[in-house]
């Protein structure tokens, strides 16, 4: 039994179009997914911008309605939006990719990091003062920050901000949407280094979704690669990455820049062999809409979008 | 004549062969003015860029990277720039706004970070290009000039050219989008191009693209190109030479693999240890303590990194720090790189705590 899990999770966005403003089609941002995550553990979410990783994070949350499929957490529905639905989501949060603008610029550190307490809990004014030092403290900020304004903060520590925040009411699942694209190197070590260390602290359980796949590759256990709304490949990080059996992981994986100048010639051979499968070989991996197959066990962990035999 | 080849054989391996040099900066230094003060962006930096050659410059957000780009474009038009850049053996320092648009667009050219904002939201992406080639070459009729334009999509590999050519850049993917930003840079076949940050907003399969696009520029118009970007795997791709850029200032420079393989200057080694490598398994990343400091609290006195390493004695940072070559074309500034070491894991988590 998972902690999460999804099965066959759509989500279709109408289109409107004509005279009524009637519906004409659909996108579909998320085409028949499903996984599990244990907890404990994280789990990445890979794709290109418009694959629909965002969107799957989002309807797991509650930001994006449902079109159909179950999303079941510690065996209960997190479908809907009646009350005791809403009791389940406190103990999903998500930091936002963007720790510019997901952090209201008129509100206090205070206000923001006490929103999720006021709401959910009934806490004195003193208490909720004190658990916002507490978390600060916790995300190592210093308690005089409790009465600055976001701008007053550089990028990394907003980010924190925005870990504080979703910490705040004690969550099992944090979805973390790409936070630290918008980040300098160093800082990024920084976030994510500390991203591991409350894992550890809390027993969280991580979606990590992101489309840097250095990053993927150091912080995730389980790893999913997305494309056009549908899953192409899932694995552990030893499968992805040690033995890519789908021509769309096998390229994003050749696009990674190599950090060894001395390598230039061999990855540009890698990435050759890979262009020219691509090229004649894509037929294989696509169906006549350019979509994914649906998913193959080829190991007891490891699915691979495959056209079904015979 | 014996001599002559001697001569240029040795400038050759200090990195500078004076037959070749497209760019040459000494000194330069741009200020703007904060309050009553002009504090220093970029400070004192001095490097050349030589034919069919990419230099590479790393640095964080706020090191200057960005701000000596836009000197050598001259785009600040407040700032006050000090020293000499030279260009194919001419001055363009501070020179009018007349003379650097009969340059601008047609021998250097730029590349800018942000798509989006870099293109006129009113004007069709056909319109944008053929603009800077009309501005540069004024009597070459319409359709010759729609011809090249078509030319010139389909070099950066946008397909259906004809389509895309009436299309505005709301309606392009960031992607195809930073292909139109190319476009207009290489429309007049530029011999300088400078390429700020070209792929950062972009997905990793569309950066090898443009970054093949780029590759290809330099092979087939034998351009010198200033790569500026703050991923090292992408300099490591693409780089001839690099440049470690903080605070302002230079910190070492080198050929690509002397740099990756033996970085010196302490900033150069704790940013190779923050990235998380692909290859082998860390379980921590290094983190660089404290943040580059903002420009009117630079120190301006001794090492500027030093702050940020205070573990390392004092004494081991000179006074006034230079850059001292270490081997030929291997510059690294400071002394402090001698005795640099990466603390105690145990001991920098009680460190970074608080900020």
């Amino acid at each position: 039994m998972g902690f999460l899990e999804i099965k066959d999770l759509k989500v279709h966005f109408p289109i409107r179009a004509g005279l009524f403003n009637r519906v004409v089609g659909h996108v579909k941002a998320v085409d028949g997914v499903s996984f599990t995550i244990e907890e404990g553990k994280t789990y990445g979410l890979v794709g290109e911008s418009g694959s629909g990783k965002t969107t799957t994070g989002r309807a797991i949350i509650g930001l994006n309605d449902v079109t159909s499929g179950s999303i079941t957490y510690e065996g209960k529905s997190a479908l809907g939006k009646n009350k005791s639905i809403l009791n389940t989501h406190k103990d999903v949060q998500m930091i936002f990719q963007d720790p510019y603008s997901s952090l209201n610029p008129k509100k206090r550190v205070l206000d923001i990091i006490a929103e999720p307490l006021r709401n959910y809990e009934n806490l004195s004014k003193q208490e909720v003062r004190r658990r916002v030092e507490e978390l600060l403290d916790k995300v190592g900020l210093s308690p005089e920050s409790i009465f600055k304004y976001p701008h007053e903060f550089s990028g990394g520590q907003r980010q924190r901000i925005g870990v504080a925040r979703a910490i705040a009411l004690k969550p099992k699942l944090i979805i973390a949407d790409e936070p630290v694209s918008a980040l300098d190197v160093s800082v990024q070590a920084q976030v994510l280094n500390f991203m591991q260390d409350l894992q550890k602290e809390l027993n969280l359980t991580y979606l990590f979704i992101g489309h840097d796949l250095g990053v993927i590759k150091h912080l995730c256990d389980n790893i999913a690669i997305m494309y056009k709304g549908r899953y192409v490949e899932q694995g552990t990080k030893a499968d992805i990455f040690n033995n890519p059996q789908h021509i769309y992981t096998k390229r994003l994986i050749a696009a990674i820049p190599d950090i060894e100048p001395a390598n230039r010639a061999k990855q540009l051979k890698y990435r050759q062999e890979v262009q020219a499968e691509y090229e004649h070989a894509s037929d294989e991996y696509f169906d006549n809409e350019g979509l994914a197959y649906g998913l193959q066990p080829i190991s007891d962990t490891h699915l691979v979008a495959l056209p079904e035999k015979g | 004549m014996v001599l002559k080849i001697r001569k240029n054989k040795y400038t050759y391996f200090r990195g500078i062969n004076l037959s070749k040099t497209l760019l040459e900066i000494k000194n330069l230094k741009t200020s703007f003015r904060i309050n009553d003060d002009y504090y220093a962006a970029v400070d004192d930096v001095s490097l050349t860029v030589n034919k069919n050659e990419i230099l590479g410059i790393v640095g964080e957000s706020g090191s200057g990277k960005s701000a000596l780009a836009f000197s050598i474009m001259g785009l600040h038009n407040r700032a006050k720039i000090e020293g000499s850049i030279d260009f194919k053996g001419k001055s363009i320092a501070n020179i009018s706004t007349a003379k650097m648009n009969k340059l601008r667009g047609k021998d250097m050219a730029m590349i800018f970070q942000d798509p989006l904002t870099a293109l006129n939201p009113l004007m069709t992406v056909g319109e944008q290009i053929s603009e800077i080639i009309f501005l540069h070459n004024k009597g070459l009729s319409n359709k010759k000039r729609k011809g090249r334009v078509i030319q010139l999509i389909n070099q950066v590999g946008i397909p259906r050219p004809e389509h895309t050519y009436e299309q505005f850049p709301h309606e392009l993917s960031g992607g195809m989008r930073q292909r139109v930003i190319i476009a207009i840079a290489i429309a007049n076949q530029p011999e300088l191009l400078i390429a700020d940050e070209p792929t950062t907003a972009l997905d990793v399969t569309i950066q090898s693209q443009i970054l093949d696009l780029i590759k290809d520029l330099k092979k087939d118009m034998d351009a010198g190109i200033i790569l500026i970007t703050h991923d090292l795997g992408v300099i490591a791709e693409m780089a001839d030479r690099v440049a470690v850029m903080y605070a302002g200032q230079i910190v070492e420079i080198a050929d690509v693999h002397t740099l990756f393989e033996n970085p010196l200057h302490p900033y150069t080694r704790s940013l190779f240890n923050s990235v998380p490598n692909t290859n082998e398994h860390q379980d921590r990343l290094h983190v660089i303590q404290g943040i580059v400091p903002s420009l009117q609290n630079l120190p301006r006195t001794g090492c500027r990194f030093a702050t940020r390493i205070p573990w390392i004695d004092e004494s081991a940072h000179e006074k006034n720090p230079v850059l001292h070559e270490v081997i030929p074309g291997h510059y690294v500034r400071c002394t402090c790189h001698s005795q640099f070491y990466f603390p105690d894991e145990s001991k920098e988590d009680q460190k970074h705590g608080v900020s």
